[in-house]
């Protein structure tokens, strides 16, 4: 038999002005589970908790129900000093007397007619109460970064400086991601390369930072604190370690005419390469699918003119499984295919690209060597047209619903180096709105128009199709309520961009919620902008939602400081009201873990020994780590096996129980 | 307990708040001072959906007159999907409570969050009236639990 | 013609058999960018919409525009925001078309003025244009 102390209290006048106190603990007093009760003016001050510290001594009280304000204000308070006084800190229920009773009502008589019951179903349920102790878990101090972009590496650099190791897995052969193949950055127009690429050495030296690059993570298990990836290396047929990236092979390989994807397509590579001339690692990959070598068996060029031997034509792919604290996913974007948008003629007609292509068209290290050429005829343009939100902010299928957020300023940037090298060129923009929020954003966007006089035309393009050489543009002129024709030499379109096509898989082996458009979810939307619903996984850069390069490194920066924060506590404590199933009523029907919103609940097949029961069945466990206590199996589990520390289901019957009485 | 003397009905009503949004926002109204029966006594829950479609049934058969869950607004469940559960859960369960006679007034799902502490006190303040008008429940109620 | 058309109810009607809602559109003018009759048409498919929304139908109604659009549906196709203008022109039309009076068309004369090489397509829109 539980022995209750109930301590109404005064809050000054805030409670006892509207509720009868005195006759709430009086009739405290009539309920059987209660040992001791009385009321003070203060519960929550100094005195006050010293006078429950000596009740619970005094009377031998074994948990208390303290008739007050809202428990989101003071039961912290109150648990510490139940546990100041011995007693375990869940013993103790709030009574909310203040928010939910004196300050809603004001006449005294129905008032307290209402506190009576709101203490007696704290009281019916603190009967029912069982001391519970928090679990604790350790955290392995090493974080995993998915994705060695600009936001993985700034991540990963964060992490590193706070003093922990750091794993990149990259699924590229190198790092730097898309702001590698960017040729200047808004709004300072600093090269991309130039800032980026100090960036990719730091992380390459960093003795924390481990890059797995060329593979893939393959399967988590765990929780936070204590997860456990199982990393994909693939093979790229070059020793690593031997390999001194001299480059000698990639020149005498005679398989010349395969796409650059570095370069989108727009020129062509080796069958062993390396992506780029500052690559991290420097190490060339072989691709086996045009190799002469593995098409045919012969050539074998590559091996021939290596002067370290790393060329291993018989490497596989290897597997590496670690440890790891946190996980940040930074998986980025890519644009969209075009393929559904036919009136663009994107695909059909050379000359129109994306802008993607275009800024390797502008890089001084592209396939033109930073001279703007159409793709046709090699010809220098003298007018390009800027197409913008080509697939963005649609509601048809083949669309994607949100703002890409980057294209207007990148196509302001497009444009102001156009003029800036070409002041002879003739610029066009399409464009829906202009949208330019940012620090010096919308000042860069005016240059274009009034500095280097780029024509922003308002309205969208209906039709792009070839005649005698030249492109037309056929599109509105809102502004001027006309329809334009445009002759064009290029077009370039302002792609939509969507999230890496291996984000889903991912965020499903994290169990990480995702929107609908396959960004993940961040935990709350303006507080918790970093952190993923699930615990010890961290969102960086624009797998989370459309950003341009200084958000995401503020973010990145962030989301570091978020797994620096877990990773610096020895010990992980959670929450004890978890659910947890009883073996001997659970029948393993698996529907728990389905609407689990954190995979917490697994299923082991083990004996379970109860009253004549000793048989091997499969039951649900839940993980106390995992679990973040919503009930939701609770309800789901039909055989009545899972319940919720804290909030049983017997807890809330007698609550009810007492509110209807 | 019956405190007016002149038989007023006084409807018993038991509110389910999820511990993040609407049990906040019934808090708000507090300290917003915005006035509501004292009729509805609320039960802290971790997450709408917490709530067994059993604690209603049991809540009618101590002889309340209405039940009302409330969660946070769809899409912003602390637990991220708590709530569109509580929503099916609860479809199903007033149909067939409906069913029984237990009339669909006497069973409401309400989101409300932590900032609405002004829809609190309305919602309970409509759903007293609602209930009031129609009644005592004599439906599904243990006899020996009332009078 | 009748003399007193409320064109503003006339408008809600037309919105509501067209199903179009004119409030999605984002004045990107695709449609009008699409639209191969544009030339010959004195209201274009963007000018529809947002006209039709504020209902200022007199001036469509009495526009020979709405027998100018060539019913190929470029503008629903390409609309980013499925706000389909060109279900809103054949509204219009079928709005005028009712206020005649009269079919223009037949089902009947269908057939004598039937040619080979006419595509099905073709004769369903003329149908659609021309009868109410």
């Amino acid at each position: 038999m539980q022995r209750i102390g109930v301590f109404v209290c005064w809050c000054g006048s805030n409670i006892a002005a509207t509720v009868d106190v005195a006759a709430v603990a009086e009739a405290a007093k009539l309920e059987p589970a209660v040992a001791f009760a009385t009321d003070y003016q203060y519960m929550c001050s100094e005195s006050g908790q010293s006078m429950i510290k000596d009740a619970v001594k005094e009377h031998n009280l074994t948990g208390i129900v303290i008739a007050s304000c809202s428990p989101r204000m003071h039961e912290t308070t109150f648990r510490k000093t139940a546990q100041a006084a011995g007693l375990n800190p869940y013993m103790v229920e709030i009574a909310n007397l203040r928010e939910q009773c004196s300050w809603v009502h004001k006449n005294k008589e129905e008032a307290t007619e209402k506190a009576i019951v709101l203490m007696r179903t704290a009281v019916a349920k603190l009967t029912l109460n069982q001391p519970l102790i928090a679990g604790e878990s350790s955290v392995t101090k090493r974080a995993l970064v998915i994705g060695g972009g600009i936001a993985g590496i700034q991540t990963a650099l964060d992490i590193a400086d706070a003093g922990y190791e750091v794993d990149i897995v990259e699924k590229k052969p190198t790092i730097g991601g898309k702001m590698a193949q960017l040729d200047k950055t808004f709004p300072t127009l600093d090269c991309a390369a130039c800032i980026l690429t100090p960036k990719m050495v730091d992380v390459a030296t960093n003795d924390k930072i481990t890059i797995y690059s060329y593979s893939e993570v393959e399967e988590v298990k765990g929780f936070v604190g204590n997860f456990t990836a199982k990393i994909r290396r693939k093979a790229r047929y070059v020793d690593e370690e031997l390999c001194t990236g001299c480059g000698a092979c990639t020149e005498k390989c005679p398989s010349k005419k395969n796409p650059n994807e570095f370069n989108m397509g727009l020129d062509n590579r080796t069958a062993i390469y390396i992506p780029f001339a500052q690559a991290v690692p420097k190490v060339p990959v072989i691709d086996a699918k045009n190799c002469i070598k593995f098409k045919t068996g012969k050539c074998g060029l590559c091996a021939t003119v290596c002067p370290s031997n790393a060329i291993k034509y018989d490497q596989e792919d290897t597997f590496v499984e670690e440890n790891y604290g946190a996980i940040v996913v930074a998986t980025g974007f890519n644009p969209i295919k075009l393929d559904e948008f036919g009136e663009l003629g994107y695909g059909q007609i050379p000359d129109v690209i994306t802008s993607l292509e275009y800024e390797r068209l502008m890089n001084a290290a592209g396939p033109t060597k930073g001279h703007v050429l159409r793709p046709s005829d090699g010809k220098k343009p003298k007018k390009i047209v800027f197409v913008q939100c080509v697939g963005s902010r649609g509601q048809s299928c083949r669309e994607k619903g949100y703002c890409s957020k980057i294209c207007c300023m990148y196509t302001a940037k497009h444009a102001i180096l156009t003029k800036d090298h070409y002041p002879e060129m003739d610029v066009d923009v399409f464009y829906i709105d202009v949208r330019t929020p940012g620090k010096n954003y919308d000042e860069f966007y005016r240059r274009a128009v009034e500095e280097y006089d780029v024509n922003y035309i308002k309205g969208q393009v209906g039709k792009i199709y070839e005649e005698n050489g030249k492109v037309m543009v056929q599109g509105s002129d809102m502004l001027g309520n006309k329809q334009l024709t445009v002759e064009a030499d290029l077009v370039v379109l302002a792609t939509a961009i969507e999230p890496d096509e291996t984000a889903r898989s991912i965020g499903t082996m994290l169990t990480a919620s995702m929107d609908t458009n396959d960004f993940f979810t961040e935990a709350h939307a303006k507080l918790r902008p970093v952190e993923s619903p699930t615990a010890g996984i961290y969102l960086s850069g624009v797998c989370q939602g459309p950003k341009d390069v200084p958000e995401t490194v503020s973010q990145a920066g962030a989301a570091a400081s978020k797994v620096i924060g877990l990773l610096a506590k020895d010990k992980l404590v959670g929450n004890p009201c978890v659910a947890g199933s009883n073996p001997l009523l659970c029948n393993g029907c698996g529907q728990c873990a389905n609407v689990c919103p954190y995979g917490a609940i697994s299923y082991v097949e083990e004996e379970v020994r109860g009253p004549g029961v000793r048989e091997v069945r499969r039951y649900a466990v839940v993980n106390e780590a995992v679990c973040q206590g919503c009930g939701a199996c609770t309800v789901t589990c039909p055989s009545g096996a899972m319940d919720l520390k804290g909030f049983t289901n017997r807890q809330i019957m007698a609550e009810v129980d007492a509110i209807c009485k | 307990m019956q405190v007016n003397e002149n038989k007023e009905f006084r409807p018993r009503i038991v509110a389910f708040c999820c511990n993040w949004c609407s049990y906040v926002g019934a808090d708000l109204a507090g300290s917003s001072r915005m006035e509501y029966p004292a009729d509805v006594k609320i039960i802290r829950v971790p997450c709408s959906c917490r709530v067994n479609p059993m604690f209603i049934l049991r809540a009618f058969e101590r002889g309340a007159d209405g039940v009302i869950l409330c969660g946070c607004h769809p899409g912003d469940c602390h637990y991220s999907t708590g709530n569109y559960y509580a929503r099916r859960r609860m479809t199903m369960l007033f149909s067939m409570l409906d069913y029984l006679g237990i009339e669909k007034e006497r069973t409401r799902v309400e989101w409300v969050s932590a900032a609405e502490g002004a829809k609190f006190a309305a919602t309970m303040n409509e759903f007293i009236d609602t209930v009031k008008n129609l009644g005592e429940n004599r439906k599904l109620r243990d006899l020996r639990c009332k009078e | 013609m009748s003399l007193s058309i409320n064109y503003k109810a006339e408008a809600e009607n037309i919105l509501k058999i067209s199903g179009v809602n004119p409030k999605k559109c984002m004045k990107c003018g695709k449609c009008s960018g699409a639209c191969p009759a544009y030339d010959s048409m004195e209201y274009h498919p963007h000018q529809f919409v947002s006209m039709v929304q504020d209902g200022d139908l007199e001036k469509l109604m009495k526009s020979d525009a709405v027998f100018k659009c060539l019913s190929c549906f470029a503008c629903i196709e390409r609309c980013p925001r499925s706000v389909a203008p060109g279900k809103l022109v054949e509204a219009v039309r079928l709005a005028v078309i009712r206020k005649q009076g009269m079919n223009r068309l037949k089902p009947e004369d269908i057939p004598c003025m039937l040619e080979e090489e006419l595509p099905q397509q073709a004769i369903v829109s003329a149908f659609r244009k021309y009868s109410k």
